[in-house]
């Protein structure tokens, strides 16, 4: 209906009408589940997460003759992650601050009907702990609605561009921030605060989506009812029952700033009625200063959309000490498990920070198995029985001690950039890092006028040298299938299609395609600028399909470009530019949408 | 960045007198009493118009405040090209000599008898202690860390050293919070307590914590001084000059401040 509406009010085109042809004959995006027809509608493409596409057109057979259509600059150079949405004729795109909303014409390549500003506050981009990113926008119910880096959400009509509600949750002088995706579910917006750095207390929050007024907001810490848990919480392992975790696994009031924020991404199992998130680390104080658990930080919660009540979590990393957020996201996927010869389960597939692949019955909350996915050291194995991760004690950090070579670095094996999953392959597509860190105790430091210490982390490649690789993963087997290795951090998210292809793009500037089944690079092309955006795929208005990708390095993995930071200062960007001081040899600032169509 | 050279930009045209061709470009926080603000009421803003004047130079103020990348994106950008106030061998600048030295002290009302005087008398166990808090890179305040290290974590308030819009001066209601009687006894950096303490219903008291350095090397005594580019070598021995040349006005601006001011220490900083 929207999609209708949408082209009454435009201008039409034999181009538009082609694509209305083209709907009808591709294959619904809700008709399959977890996969995308010719539209792109919400950040992961689908509510399960699985960035995977039943757009076939451009397959391994003819995606070589791939070739950019046009490109749109959304003039800010800085980091572009997230992806554009695709409704009907018209491509949304989201820039970094000052988070302005482009609406691009289809049906005239590049040429944009309208760009919504929405005034963000030039306090917030001082806020926000790395780089001023922005991961995109959701589509529902004729509004595009995206969050602002000034801690407001707001909802643009995606046909006159005007702003219909904005919900403003707080002042960013707070050290607050808002950097995620929103999803939508129902009639509600899901969205959660970043800031976990500044000492802030995370929350997720339901928004009506036609007013914008708040429905419900449970906090990632503090007492059972600030966190919604209540008589449906059953969390499986005996380590995350009790009463009020989130104030007792504390000292003192310490859990009111105790971050765990929520800025990674939020999926959905319509079967089951669950969204899943996951909580970031915790609060700003050393791990010394916080004993216990520090409930519910580093944490996957199941909660019910409507109400927020968490029917059950599972804490990933207790007493967090090495910034190993929770927040990746938490892929829906039916597989068989644990063999190809066994029952399809409704599982939960997670590439967490701290190293390990989690797969998870997402019903009960039960880790299935838990496997290395790239190097890592601070811990052994997760042991399935207590669902606690057998820690190797030399790697633990304490505020004035120096600890060397821990893996993965903070950044993790893998960061908020999201991977892949393929129901035809069966496989998830993941983009990693592969960096250790050194964490070196007080190094003097400045806060508002006071001279603090704290530990100096340092960052480097890890085994191999390489510091970052595409992985092809096997959630049944808990095995890697294939891998290709990368200068840098992949820091762009994955797109898997129904042509058996993987699309992903490098920090060097590479945007490729290649075969799901063994990881041939099929296609390569360099771009304007190096990319941590992640691909997406649509139908054109001539019934075509297209890949679209933005490059603008930036975020966590490319701040040393477009901060300019120096190289001689190598704690910049909590540490990571030691571990990427050679990247602006590879590329220069940017920020644009790259539009790809075979001739 | 854009706002900071508009801002800067701004207060060009705001200040200049036009008569001085020469500019000093000083990076400072808007809002961070007794240090600086926009209104140039800190003690920062009053050394930087001494030195501006000796120099006959036109002062001029790139504000940002002083969090995550406040040196990278000021001086290191080079919005500016002198920091007032700075740990004296910051890692990527240049120092000048330091010009004063402060401490961490303890802060409490001189009627309630607290007493305290080292971070080892058994008595912090049973007091409401404030701390600033502040997260950049997990970093703590030196307090913090010797607290923790003592085991003593569940009597700890925090206090976040910015917050609201509306409240003037965030820094100060830890000091506030002794002086009503809601914490104890409060630890912070020497500068903000003999400011704000200054201000308050009812008489305070400010110790200089023991020890001075927790051993290994934790220090709560800090060399502070102003800072300019690498490179910048000549304009860091023409501050210094300066530095020296005022130094008895700049002693006396400290003092009028309240910053507490130590004498020479045994060991160089970290």
């Amino acid at each position: 209906m929207i999609l209708s509406l949408l082209q009454r009010r435009l201008h039409w085109s034999l181009a538009s009408v082609a694509q209305m042809f083209a709907t009808v004959l591709i294959p619904c995006a809700t008709a399959g589940a977890q996969s995308t027809g010719p539209e792109w509608t919400t950040p992961a493409g689908t509510v399960q997460g699985t960035r995977f596409s039943a757009l076939a057109q451009i397959s391994t057979a003819n995606v070589s003759r791939l070739h950019e259509e046009f490109q749109f600059k959304t003039g800010v150079l800085t980091g572009h992650e997230g992806a554009p949405l695709v409704v009907g004729t018209t491509m949304y795109v989201v820039g970094p601050f000052p988070n302005r909303l482009f609406a691009l014409d289809l049906t005239r390549p590049g040429a944009a009907r309208w760009v919504f500003d929405p005034g963000a506050d030039p306090f917030a981009q001082d806020k926000a702990c790395c780089d001023i990113v922005n991961r995109g926008a959701v589509f529902a119910d004729g509004k595009v609605i995206y969050n602002v880096l000034d801690n407001t959400t707001v909802a643009v009509n995606a046909v006159t561009g005007r702003e219909v509600w904005r919900k403003k949750f707080a002042d960013p002088a707070k050290g607050q921030t808002m950097t995620m995706a929103p999803l939508v579910v129902h009639d509600k917006v899901l969205v959660g605060n970043s800031g976990g750095e500044m000492g802030v207390r995370g929350f997720i929050a339901a928004l009506d989506v036609n007013t914008g007024a708040e429905v419900w907001r449970a906090f990632s810490t503090g007492p059972d009812k600030d966190v919604l848990i209540g008589s449906r919480f059953v969390p499986f392992y005996d380590k995350d029952k009790g009463e009020n975790l989130g104030s007792t696994s504390w000292p003192g009031t310490l859990w009111d700033h105790g971050g765990s924020t929520v800025w990674g991404w939020v999926t959905y199992d319509p079967d089951l009625n669950l969204l899943f998130h996951g909580t970031a680390n915790p609060g700003v104080w050393n791990a010394d200063l916080r004993p216990g658990d520090n409930k519910w930080s580093t944490t996957v919660f199941a909660r019910d959309p409507d109400t927020g009540e968490a029917t059950w979590a599972y804490q990933i990393t207790p007493h967090d000490g090495w910034d190993y957020d929770g927040v990746n996201e938490n892929i829906v996927v039916d597989l068989r498990f644990p063999s190809a010869d066994s029952a399809t389960r409704k599982l939960l597939v997670r590439f967490d920070r701290n190293g390990f692949a989690y797969t998870m019955d997402r019903k009960s909350g039960q880790v299935l198995s838990a496997e290395k996915y790239v190097f890592a050291n601070w811990a052994d194995r997760i042991d399935l029985s207590s669902g606690l991760p057998v820690e190797n004690p030399e790697k633990r950090t304490h505020e004035g001690v120096n600890v060397l070579d821990i893996c993965p670095a903070a950044p993790g094996g893998k960061d908020q950039q999201p991977a892949a999953f393929s129901p035809k392959t069966g496989l998830f597509y993941v983009p990693t890092n592969n960096l250790c860190m050194d964490y070196e105790a007080l190094k003097v430091m400045l806060f508002e006028g006071a001279p603090f210490v704290g530990a100096s982390v340092t960052m480097k490649a890890g085994p191999g040298g390489n510091r970052g690789s595409l992985l092809a993963w096997d959630a049944a087997a808990g095995k890697k299938v294939w891998e290709l290795k990368e200068r840098f951090p992949v820091w762009s998210g994955v797109l898997a299609t129904a042509g058996d292809l993987v699309f992903y793009g490098t920090l060097d500037r590479m945007f490729r395609a290649v075969d799901a089944r063994t990881g041939n690079v099929l296609f390569e092309t360099q771009l304007d600028s190096g990319i941590v955006g992640y691909p997406m795929t649509f139908i054109g208005p001539d019934g075509r399909q297209r890949v679209a990708v933005y490059s603008g390095p930036g975020g966590f993995g490319g701040a040393i470009v477009p901060g300019k930071l120096s190289t001689d200062d190598p704690f910049a960007a909590l540490g990571i530019v030691a571990a990427t001081s050679d990247l602006p040899q590879f590329t220069g600032p940017g920020g644009a949408v790259h539009v790809f169509t075979l001739p | 960045m854009i706002r900071i050279v508009l801002v800067t930009l701004g207060l060009v045209l705001a200040t200049g007198q036009s008569a001085n061709s020469r500019e000093l470009r000083v990076c400072a926080d808007p809002n961070n009493l007794p240090f600086s603000n926009r209104q140039f009421e800190g003690f920062e803003n009053r050394i930087a118009a001494i030195i501006a004047k000796d120099l006959n130079a036109n002062l001029t103020y790139a504000w940002m405040p002083q969090r995550r990348g406040f040196v990278r994106r000021t001086l290191k950008a080079g919005l500016c090209d002198l920091i007032i106030d700075l740990p004296a061998g910051y890692e990527a600048v240049l120092s000048t000599k330091p010009y004063y030295r402060s401490t961490y002290v303890f802060v409490y009302r001189r009627d309630r008898h607290v007493d305290v005087r080292s971070f080892d008398d058994s008595r912090l166990r049973g007091l409401k202690i404030g701390l600033h808090m502040a997260g950049e890179d997990g970093a703590n305040q030196p307090p913090a860390h010797a607290l923790a290290r003592r085991h003593i974590v569940d009597n700890i308030v925090a206090f976040k050293m910015w917050d609201v819009d509306s409240v003037e001066s965030p820094a100060g209601r830890i000091i506030d919070a002794v002086a009503d009687g809601d914490i104890d006894i409060a630890i912070v950096w020497g500068p903000f307590a003999g400011y704000f303490a200054s201000r308050q219903h009812t008489e305070l008291q400010i110790v200089p914590v023991e020890p001075s350095i927790d051993p290994p090397s934790l220090p709560f005594v800090y060399d502070i001084s102003m800072a300019v580019r690498p490179g910048q070598a000549a304009f860091k021995e023409e501050i210094e000059r300066l530095l020296n040349r005022h130094r008895t006005d700049i002693a006396e601006i400290l003092a009028q401040y309240g910053v507490p001011q130590v004498g020479q220490r045994a060991s160089s900083r970290p």
